[in-house]
């Protein structure tokens, strides 16, 4: 009989389910798959109920993170080789209401990321007819790293600070917030900081850095959050010495 | 279809589940005694002011077995929290020269060179 690999995946279907429960299902195990595999498999040959997000396979669309043995991770990026002898724990990403099953609701990011207003506030509006807003390499260098963000929201599931505290913008988004911030090409970071300078923002973060070790892409949130911190204490000291020169 | 979202709470006992949240607990306990060791300059602070026998006293009470425990400790807590500071460093105060970044192992160690520096300092001025 060919080899076999077990997943104990949680399971919570809100019409019949007071509470999640974890079901074990056995599928084949193959060295090329990954756990999305075989939650593929589950669901085109054991169990039609199962819900789960996911699109690429590739580690590009960012749909497909889930907890697996209580680690945050792109479920299209753990490889079965890698939890092989073992039981596969495989749960809805930590810190988010579970709508079914594997999916969980992301609203509250959704209305956090907007909150920070993670686009382009040029500093001044220019005619269409004036052609774009030019960047340099080293200009874009600034904040290359930071535009990788796929928005997969593992770095939410490691943060114990978004865990305890709902409020909080979190990591993704704050890089995000950086990310224009050092844009050269932008002027928004005043209005931006209404909610990135705020207690929920920069400042609830305590600099675990379990953000920057889950993300799949290398973004580095944590490095992000530092740095935020770091001009904004300048700002603010700039703002005591000269009120109202900086706005 | 009804829509019924589920919120699993967090456990009290989240940062034993993974080694990088107890360091990072350790990490957060090392504060409080960097803050015992702050308030017992300030006592040494009162004391010399007081005058010459009191300021005997707290040498003397420093240099006591008990004294001598809480400084080791206190010394084992302040060096994790520098060290694991200064492996933060990089990422908290990024450099860019000439368009390129500065590897993060240079400016970890031109914080430890500082340390070096301030250290020696101090100790030429305690004259030692």
């Amino acid at each position: 009989m060919s080899e076999t690999i077990t997943l104990e995946v949680l399971r919570y279907l809100p019409e019949t389910d007071s509470e999640p429960h974890f079901q074990r299902y056995t599928v084949p195990y193959k060295d090329e798959w990954v756990v999305l595999d075989a939650l593929n498999h589950i669901k085109d040959h054991l169990d039609a109920t199962l819900s789960y997000r996911w699109s690429c396979h590739m580690a590009v669309c960012g749909s497909c993170g889930m907890m697996i043995d209580g680690e945050p991770k792109l479920s299209c990026h753990a490889f079965l080789r890698d939890y092989r002898g073992g039981v596969i724990r495989v749960e809805p990403l930590d810190h988010f209401p579970i709508e079914r099953d594997l999916v969980i609701v992301m609203d509250s990011f959704m209305n956090k990321l907007s909150s920070v207003k993670p686009y382009l506030i040029p500093r001044e509006e220019k005619p269409l007819s004036a052609g774009e807003y030019l960047q340099t390499p080293a200009e874009l260098r600034v904040f290359d790293q930071y535009t990788q963000c796929i928005n997969c929201l593992l770095c939410y599931a490691a943060c114990p600070q978004v865990g305890l505290t709902e409020d909080f913008v979190g990591p993704a988004a704050l890089a995000l917030a950086h990310r224009y911030n050092l844009d050269s090409r932008d002027g928004g970071k005043a209005e931006r900081a209404e909610v990135v300078a705020s207690n929920e923002g920069i400042w609830e973060c305590t600099f675990v850095g379990a953000c920057s070790q889950v993300c799949p892409k290398q973004v580095d949130p944590a490095a992000a959050i530092q740095q935020t911190k770091l001009s904004s204490s300048v700002d603010w000291l700039k703002d005591m010495l000269t009120p109202g020169a900086h706005k | 279809m009804s829509r019924r979202p589920y919120m699993r709470q967090v456990e009290r006992s989240w940062w034993l589940h993974r080694p990088r949240y107890v360091a990072y607990m350790i990490r957060e306990l090392t504060s409080l005694f960097v803050g015992l060791y702050c308030a017992l300059l300030a006592v040494g602070l009162i004391r010399l002011s007081q005058g010459a026998a009191a300021w005997d006293g707290f040498v003397t009470a420093l240099a006591s077995p008990p004294g001598v425990i809480f400084q080791s400790i206190c010394l084992v807590f302040a060096v994790y929290h520098s060290v694991t500071w200064f492996a933060l460093t990089p990422k908290a105060m990024p450099l860019m020269i000439g368009g390129q970044p500065v590897p993060g192992m240079a400016i970890i160690g031109a914080h430890y060179a500082a340390w070096a520096v301030v250290s020696i300092v101090v100790l030429i001025a305690a004259g030692i």
